[in-house]
C-alpha cells in the first residue's frame, strides 16, 4: 500500500459528508485494566494495551503535531514531512526502513492528520524492539537530501490530484473548510494548497522536524501481545536515551476560530458533478480534558439525527416525504481546537438543493420542539455500550483511539471516563446542545451542482443575498 | 471487473503462529456445512455466510436485480415493515451487512451473545421473509440510480466499466453489478422476488463463524437460520478465456489526474503454478515498495502516489491487473515505465534476493491477517468457496517457501504476457498513441 494512503483518508474522513462512518459514535473505552501507561524520564508518554489472543503487535508513534501546526505559507508540510520520513536516517538507508519491516513479516504505514502525525507498524510481537529502534533513529537522525524532496513533492502533488482535484466533492469540502475556519490552521487542507505544495523544500521539511519531533512530544502505543514490564524494558533501551526538546514544553499555541457573526454561502459547479447536494457545518465545542459533557451531548446528537434507519433526519426526508436520497449529521468531538457539526442532504431527484435546505431546516426545527425520542436514546445507549464488546475485537483500532484523543489535548482518564459520560446525557441536554448549535449566523452552507448549464435535479439554483462566497 | 474490492484476494489464507487455533467443521442435521473458530474471551460471534454467484446471475434485461434484491433485505421483513426491522436490530445492538457483488453475495453478521437467538431470529426473517415492499423499492432504487449516475462521472468507475468492457465481451462480467440506469428503472418487485430465489439458495451457500460460539450452537443456529430457502436457484454462467492485445484505449473525460487499468489473461486460483504467480506478482506489483513498480514508477520518478498490481481469479475467468493514477501530463512516462518493467520481468524473471524477500515477507505477514473474530470469519468463508481444507492454515507457508527461482522464473515467462497488456486510459492523456483493442 502507499505511504499513509488509508490512513490520511481516515484521518480525513471527518470532512467526508458522503461517508457512512461519519455519524458513527465515539466507541466507547476498553476496559482499563487492559491499558498502563507510564512517562519516560524524556518526557515520552507510553501506554501499552494488552490483547493476547494472538503473537502480533501494533506499534505506533504519535506526535502532537499536525497540519493544524504549520506555519503559514507552507501548508502540507506535516504531510510532507511523513513521506519523508520513510527516506534516510544517519544508519538507513532510504527505503531501508519500510524494507526492514517487510524483511520481519511486518507491514508499516502512517498518516497525517490536523492535530497529529502518526507511524505505525504491525509485526509479530517478538519483533517490537526492532521497530523502537527504527522510529527511535528517525526521530532525531532524519537525513534528507534535495533529491529526496524533488521526487517525494511530486509523489505528494500526485497523491493530491488524487484525492482532491480529481473529486469535485472533495474540492467542495476544502471550500468549506475554508469558509467555516477563517482564522483557525483547520480551514487549510491536511494535504495543503497545491501552489503552497509547490515550494515546498528542504528547509521547510527539517524545520517542521526539528521543531516538532522529540520525545518529549510524542506517545508510544503498544497494542497486542506484550506485557507493560517488557513494553518498558524496550522503551527504556530505545527511546530512554534520546534527548528531550526544551523548546517544546510550552502549550501549543495556534490561532483560534473568533466566534462567527454572519452566516457564510458558497456554491460550486463542476461538470464532473452527478448528484448535488446541500451541506451545513456548524462550529462546535470539543472534547476537553475534564470537560467532556458538551461534547458528548453533541455525539449523541449527531447520532440521534443520522444514526441508522430509525433516526431523525433519515425517517423524515429519506422515509417519510422521500425528498432525499441520502441524509447524514456528523460530529466528531476528538480535536485539539474547536471543531464543527455537520449535516449534508442529498436530494431526490425533481427536488430542488433550496428546497432539500428548506425541509433539513424544518426537520431540524420541528426536532428542536418535539426533543428526543427516549426509545431511540435508549436504543444508541445501548448500541455504544455494546461497542465496548465489540471494539475489543479490533486492538490496532483502539490503539488508534488512544493515540487520537491524547494528541488532541486529552488523558487517560478523559479517555476512560467517554463511555461514562455518553451514558449520562439526557434528552433535554442534547436538545439543549442543538438549539445552541443550530444558530444561523454561524452557518456555513454549501451547494456542490453540475454545471450550470446541466442541472442535475429539479431547476437551477440559485442562492439568497446573504454573506455569499461563490466558487 | 472490480479491481479495488480484488485486493481483498490476498486474505485468503490462515495463520500458522495462530496454529493452536482450531479449524472446526461443522455437520448439521439439516444438511449445511460450515467452518467454526471458536474464541470465547469476548462474548460476541461473527458469521459469515457466502452464495455463489452474485450478480453474474442477473437475467438478461434485469441488471441490477440482484444488487437491489441484496440493498431490501434489511428493509423490512416478515412481519416488520423497513422501520420495524431497523428499531429491532438497533435494540440488539447487532449489525447485518449484505452485499452483492460480481461473483457472490455476502451476509456478515455480528452479534453478541447476550441476545444471539434474537438477533439469529431477525437475520432470518431478513434472508428467508424479505417483504421488499414498494416504499422500500422506490427508496432504494433512487439510491441505486444515484450511484449510478455518479460513477459515470467518476475515473476510477469509469475505467473499471471501461476495462470490463473491453475485457469481457459478452460474458455477463462484462455488464455492471449495479445495473444501468434503464434496467434499474425497469424492475419491478416480482423481478426482485426472482431474483431473491433465483441467488439465495441452499446449494451454493457457504458459512463460517468466530467467536464466542460452540460447534454445537453453531449447528443449531444454521439450521435454524437457513433450512427454509430454496434448494437451488439460477444457472451460473459460463466460463470465458480473457483476450487482450497490447496497447492503449483511452476514454476522454476532463479531469486533472488521468487514471490508468491495465492487464490481461491471469490464472486460476487452483493451478499449480498459483504461488509462484503470487510471489512473482508481489515482487513486480504488491503494494509494498520494495515492489518494482512502485519503486519505478513512484520512488525513482515521482509519477504517481501508488500504482500496483494483482492476480484477480474469479469463477469464471482470470485476469491479472493493476492501476496507476498520474497527472495528464505525466501519464504516458508512466504507461511507459509499466510496460518496460512487464516485459523486463517476463524475459528475465526475478532475483534470488527479490524472491527470499518477498517469501520472508509473505510468510511473516501471515499471521497479522488474523486480528478479531470478523477478520477470521471472512477468511474461513472465503478458504471454503477456494476449495481449500482447513489443514491449509498449516502448509501454506511451506508452499511459499518451497519454491524456487528456477520456479518463479518459468511461472514469470508464462503469466506475464507484454504482447497482451492493454492500458485503458480515462482522463486528457498527453503524448500516449491510442492503438485498437
Amino acid at each position: 500500500m502507499l505511504k499513509c494512503a488509508a490512513a490520511l483518508a481516515a484521518a480525513l474522513l471527518t470532512a467526508l459528508p458522503l461517508h457512512a462512518q461519519d455519524s458513527a459514535p465515539q466507541p466507547a473505552a476498553v476496559a482499563p485494566d487492559q491499558v498502563t501507561s507510564f512517562t519516560l524520564d524524556n518526557g515520552l508518554q507510553v501506554v501499552v494495551i494488552e490483547d493476547h489472543r494472538a503473537p502480533v503487535v501494533t506499534h505506533m508513534v504519535w506526535y502532537r503535531a499536525g497540519s493544524a501546526d504549520e506555519t503559514a505559507g507552507r501548508s502540507g508540510v506535516a504531510h510532507f514531512l511523513e513521506h519523508l520520513l520513510f527516506k534516510g536516517t544517519d544508519t538507513l538507508a532510504p527505503g531501508e526502513f519500510s524494507k526492514t519491516v517487510a524483511a520481519n513479516g511486518g507491514n508499516d504505514n502512517a498518516f497525517t492528520s490536523y492535530d497529529q502525525t502518526a507511524y505505525f507498524q504491525n509485526v509479530a510481537a517478538d519483533r517490537l524492539g526492532l521497530m523502537m529502534k527504527m522510529e527511535a533513529d528517525r526521530m532525531v537522525n532524519l537525513r534528507l537530501d534535495e533529491g529526496d524532496i524533488a521526487t517525494e513533492r511530486q509523489v505528494i502533488i500526485e497523491e493530491r490530484n488524487m484525492r482532491v482535484e480529481n473529486d469535485p466533492s472533495a474540492l467542495m469540502r476544502e471550500q468549506m473548510s475554508a469558509a467555516m475556519f477563517m482564522n483557525s490552521r483547520y480551514g487549510v487542507p491536511i494535504i495543503g494548497w497545491r501552489p503552497e505544495m509547490e515550494t515546498l523544500d528542504l528547509a521547510a521539511a527539517y524545520d517542521f522536524y526539528h521543531r516538532n519531533y522529540a520525545p518529549n512530544n510524542a506517545i508510544v502505543i503498544v497494542a497486542g501481545d506484550v506485557t507493560p514490564d517488557e513494553v518498558h524494558r524496550l522503551a527504556e533501551q530505545y527511546y530512554g536515551p534520546l534527548p528531550p526538546n526544551p523548546e517544546l514544553d510550552a502549550e501549543r499555541i495556534r490561532p483560534q476560530e473568533p466566534p462567527q457573526l454572519a452566516e457564510r454561502r458558497l456554491s460550486m459547479s463542476d461538470p464532473r458533478v452527478a448528484q448535488p447536494y446541500v451541506m451545513r457545518r456548524y462550529l462546535a465545542p470539543e472534547r476537553d480534558a475534564g470537560d467532556q459533557r458538551a461534547a458528548a451531548a453533541l455525539t449523541l446528537l449527531a447520532q440521534v439525527l443520522s444514526g441508522g434507519q430509525t433516526s431523525v433526519l433519515t425517517r423524515a426526508l429519506q422515509f417519510d416525504s422521500q425528498t432525499a436520497i441520502y441524509t447524514s449529521a456528523w460530529y466528531n468531538g476528538t480535536s485539539y481546537d474547536d471543531t464543527d457539526f455537520g449535516l449534508v442532504v442529498v436530494p431526490a431527484p425533481g427536488v430542488t438543493l433550496e428546497q432539500a435546505e428548506a425541509q433539513m431546516d424544518e426537520v431540524l426545527a420541528r426536532f428542536l420542539s418535539d426533543g428526543v425520542d427516549e426509545e431511540q436514546l435508549d436504543r444508541i445507549k445501548f448500541q455504544l455500550r455494546a461497542e465496548a464488546i465489540y471494539e475489543r475485537d479490533n486492538v490496532s483500532s483502539l490503539a488508534r483511539r488512544y493515540g487520537d484523543a491524547l494528541t488532541s489535548g486529552l488523558t487517560i482518564d478523559d479517555i476512560h471516563d467517554w463511555p461514562q459520560i455518553l451514558q449520562q446525557v439526557t434528552p433535554e441536554e442534547i436538545v439543549a446542545a442543538a438549539r445552541s448549535l443550530f444558530d444561523p449566523s454561524q452557518a456555513v452552507t454549501g451547494y456542490l451542482m453540475p454545471a450550470r448549464d446541466a442541472p442535475a435535479s429539479g431547476q437551477p439554483v440559485s442562492l439568497p443575498a446573504s454573506k455569499e462566497v461563490t466558487q | 471487473m472490480k479491481p479495488f474490492l480484488a485486493a481483498a484476494f490476498a486474505l485468503f489464507v490462515a495463520s500458522p503462529a495462530l496454529a493452536e487455533m482450531q479449524i472446526q467443521q461443522v455437520d448439521t442435521p439439516g444438511g449445511f456445512h460450515a467452518w467454526l473458530a471458536q474464541e470465547d474471551s469476548i462474548p460476541f460471534t461473527s458469521l459469515e455466510i457466502r452464495f455463489r454467484g452474485g450478480t453474474s446471475l442477473d437475467a438478461p434485461g434485469k441488471e441490477g436485480a440482484i444488487n437491489l434484491m441484496t440493498g431490501l433485505l434489511e428493509e423490512g421483513a416478515g412481519e416488520m415493515d423497513s422501520a420495524a426491522f431497523a428499531e429491532a436490530s438497533e435494540s440488539l445492538a447487532a449489525s447485518y451487512r449484505y452485499r452483492a457483488s460480481t461473483d457472490s453475495i455476502a451476509v456478515s453478521a455480528q452479534f453478541l451473545t447476550e441476545n444471539r437467538d434474537e438477533a439469529v431470529d431477525l437475520l432470518r426473517q431478513s434472508l428467508i421473509e424479505p417483504r421488499f415492499d414498494d416504499d422500500a423499492i422506490e427508496r432504494v432504487r433512487q439510491q441505486v440510480l444515484s450511484g449510478i449516475a455518479s460513477d459515470a462521472k467518476d475515473p476510477d468507475a469509469i475505467a473499471s466499466h471501461a476495462f470490463d468492457s473491453l475485457v469481457f465481451g459478452d460474458h455477463p462480467y462484462a455488464r455492471a453489478s449495479d445495473g444501468i440506469i434503464d434496467s434499474v428503472t425497469a424492475l419491478t418487485r416480482a423481478d426482485l422476488i426472482a431474483a431473491h430465489q433465483a441467488a439465495m439458495t441452499r446449494d451454493r451457500v457457504y458459512i463460517s463463524a468466530a467467536g464466542d460460539i460452540s460447534a454445537d450452537e453453531l449447528s443449531a443456529l444454521i439450521d435454524n437460520l437457513l433450512a427454509d430457502l430454496p434448494e437451488s436457484g439460477a444457472a451460473l454462467p459460463p466460463d470465458m478465456q480473457v483476450s487482450t492485445t497490447a496497447g492503449v484505449t483511452v476514454v476522454p473525460f476532463e479531469t486533472p489526474q488521468s487514471v490508468a487499468i491495465f492487464g490481461h489473461e491471469g490464472i486460476t486460483r487452483d493451478d499449480p503454478d498459483f504461488f509462484a504467480a503470487y510471489v512473482l506478482n508481489t515482487i513486480l506489483g504488491g503494494g509494498g515498495f520494495e515492489a518494482r513498480l512502485m519503486n519505478e514508477v513512484r520512488e525513482k520518478r515521482g509519477l504517481t502516489y501508488g500504482v500496483y498490481s494483482y492476480l484477480m481469479p474469479m469463477d469464471h475467468a482470470e485476469l491479472y491487473v493493476g492501476r496507476v493514477a498520474s497527472a495528464n501530463d505525466r501519464i504516458a512516462e508512466a504507461v511507459s515505465v509499466i510496460r518496460d518493467e512487464w516485459a523486463k520481468m517476463a524475459q528475465s524473471g526475478v532475483t534470488q534476493a527479490e524472491l527470499t524477500q518477498a517469501q520472508t515477507y509473505l510468510t511473516g505477514a501471515y499471521p497479522l491477517r488474523f486480528d478479531g473474530n470478523g477478520p477470521i470469519a471472512r477468511i474461513l468463508v472465503g478458504m471454503q468457496m477456494d476449495g481449500l481444507t482447513p489443514d491449509y492454515v498449516l502448509t501454506r507457508n511451506d508452499k511459499i517457501e518451497a519454491l524456487t527461482l528456477d520456479e518463479v522464473n518459468r511461472v514469470a515467462s508464462r503469466i506475464l504476457k507484454p504482447e497482451a497488456l492493454r492500458f485503458v486510459v480515462i482522463g486528457q492523456p498527453e503524448g500516449l498513441e491510442e492503438t485498437p483493442g
